[in-house]
């Protein structure tokens, strides 16, 4: 019986600790963004709540739970309601198989990135839902672009990542990451985005497609479509669309580099050198959270910094890029990462 | 009664409950949200016979990128005319027939015990991992129905772009 309340203490603590990251992670993430936006448009960003206008993200969420709820006369309200919880909840429930150390991960599933391949194919519901309830052209019409965005770049997303599968023989994120292990030559890591550059280039792209961001931002186009999707919404409901939103850039920034730069390994001449001069168990538990966190920051920094310098693609040429290049070129990739691997070249 | 039976009786209610709504609701949207809940019920059933693989393609395929094909074509159909349409029509009768032939077979075969055992037994050997023992099956036993149906599906997507496509000066 105690090792059972043990058992479910301990569980409870890291799905906490993930949580915890994930959500303290997009609150940072939301202050990165205007400070960044701010240094590379030449603008101000928060300045005044808490030092360097950190603590304005968490002002900004006190207010949107605070302001009132409005339903629009003629919205389906039901549908209205649920669904920004749609559009959150498959962006927290992806980081369930992370491995983010090698302690660290709530379930090691042996089908790890094909549960996130489908839970992430979830939350355009909630996006698609939200457009078509509002009763409204706006939002109707930011709905359908999502829907058939997101459907063709899930495409390139699932190929890409079938070279990775390839290599590493396996579908389970702790496999992928430890089948990464080790250097080539001249301390090279042998992470994946080596033999899989295009497929590390594809996932790249599709990745900014399917998190609704800049320059694949069509769906909430505000030149066009007043905000798209949450044209209608307002409150904590249009804030947790926006929260959906960053929590999706985290975890497909996690499950980038878990795929391809390695996970929580660090660069296999830097490990040892900052690891030899720290105590063992810090090493041990502390250190891979620490390197994985940080490929994750880098991840994070590029979103903010595509965002404010490459302006938006019109909607055909999005459909074009999507079916006529990527997904050939993601055909393409399958095939490299088959011969290479049959031929033993790497 | 266990906690893998609960769970089975949970999402087998659950599975023909959301199935009947799909079926009866007068707005499409909510038949295919329906459907979706129905999905996801299946999906559980196959966790618990052990075929998680299963359980997450069904999720990826049908829930995630069949359904919002689906939602697509019906967020483009004229909703006051579809609120409208009759859910019963003429090929009620045809269809009802069809479901009483599934209803009674499915009962004669559960009086005959063939459905009958202990819980997990459909489950595959315990030798292999899922997805090799998929894939086993696929390129081996089911090779030629395999290529079939991917053939059927390519011949779908030609008739796709023929409908489409469109003629010079039109």
């Amino acid at each position: 019986m105690e090792n059972v309340l043990l058992y479910l203490l301990v569980f409870t603590l890291k799905v906490a600790a993930i949580i915890t990251l994930a959500l303290g992670g997009t609150t940072f993430m939301i202050w990165v963004e205007r400070k960044g936006a701010a240094r590379i448009q030449n603008r101000s960003g928060p300045l005044y709540v808490g030092p360097w206008g950190l603590f304005q993200p968490i002002a900004d969420g006190i207010k949107l739970f605070l302001k009132e709820d409005i339903f629009p006369t003629c919205a389906d309200k039901v549908l209205f309601f649920i669904a920004p919880l749609i559009c959150f909840a498959p962006s927290l429930m992806t980081f369930a198989v992370i491995p983010v150390g090698p302690h660290v991960q709530i379930a090691d599933i042996n089908i790890g990135i094909i549960y996130i391949l489908a839970i992430s194919s979830l939350g355009i519901f909630g996006i698609v839902m939200g457009g078509w309830s509002s009763n409204n052209k706006y939002s109707l019409l930011g709905g359908l672009r999502s829907a058939a965005q997101m459907i063709s770049y899930e495409i390139t997303l699932g190929l890409s990542v079938v070279g990775v599968v390839v290599f590493a023989g396996s579908l389970s994120l702790n496999d992928i990451v430890m089948a990464q292990a080790g250097s080539w030559f001249l301390g090279i890591p042998k992470w994946f985005v080596i033999p899989q550059i295009l497929g590390f280039a594809l996932f790249l792209v599709s990745m900014f497609a399917e998190t609704n961001r800049l320059p694949f931002d069509l769906p909430e186009a505000e030149h066009e479509l007043v905000g798209g999707y949450f044209t209608e919404y307002s409150s904590i409901q249009w804030g947790l669309f926006m929260m959906g939103e960053y929590v999706a850039m985290i975890s497909i920034s996690c499950v980038m580099v878990t795929l391809f730069l390695g996970g929580w390994l660090p660069l296999p001449w830097i490990g040892p050198l900052v690891e030899g001069l720290l105590p063992a168990g810090f090493v041990l538990y502390v250190m891979p959270v620490v390197w994985f966190l940080s490929k994750v920051a880098f991840f994070m920094f590029l979103f903010v910094w595509v965002r404010w310098t490459i302006p938006r693609l019109r909607y055909d040429q999005l459909m074009a890029l999507g079916w006529k290049v990527l997904i050939p070129l993601a055909l393409l990739n399958v095939i490299i990462a088959g011969v290479l691997k049959t031929f033993q070249i790497v | 009664m266990g906690l893998p039976e609960i769970f089975f009786y949970y999402f087998a209610i659950m599975a023909v409950v959301t199935a009947g709504f799909a079926v009866t609701r007068p707005n499409p949207v909510y038949s295919v949200l329906f459907l979706v809940a129905c999905f996801f019920h299946v999906a559980g059933l196959f966790v618990l016979l052990g075929a998680e693989f299963l359980a997450a393609l069904q999720i990826l395929v049908q829930a995630g990128a069949l359904m919002v094909l689906y939602l697509f074509v019906v967020f483009l159909f004229n909703l006051s005319e579809a609120k409208t349409a009759r859910i019963v029509h003429r090929q009620a009768g045809f269809a009802g027939i069809v479901s009483l032939i599934l209803v009674a077979l499915m009962v004669i075969f559960s009086v005959q015990g063939v459905f009958r055992g202990p819980f997990r037994e459909l489950v595959r050997p315990q030798t292999t991992d899922n997805v090799s023992y998929v894939a086993g099956a696929l390129f081996t036993d089911f090779l030629l129905p395999f290529e079939l149906a991917s053939l059927v599906l390519l011949v779908v997507l030609f008739g796709a772009i023929v409908l489409g496509k469109r003629e010079e000066g039109e």
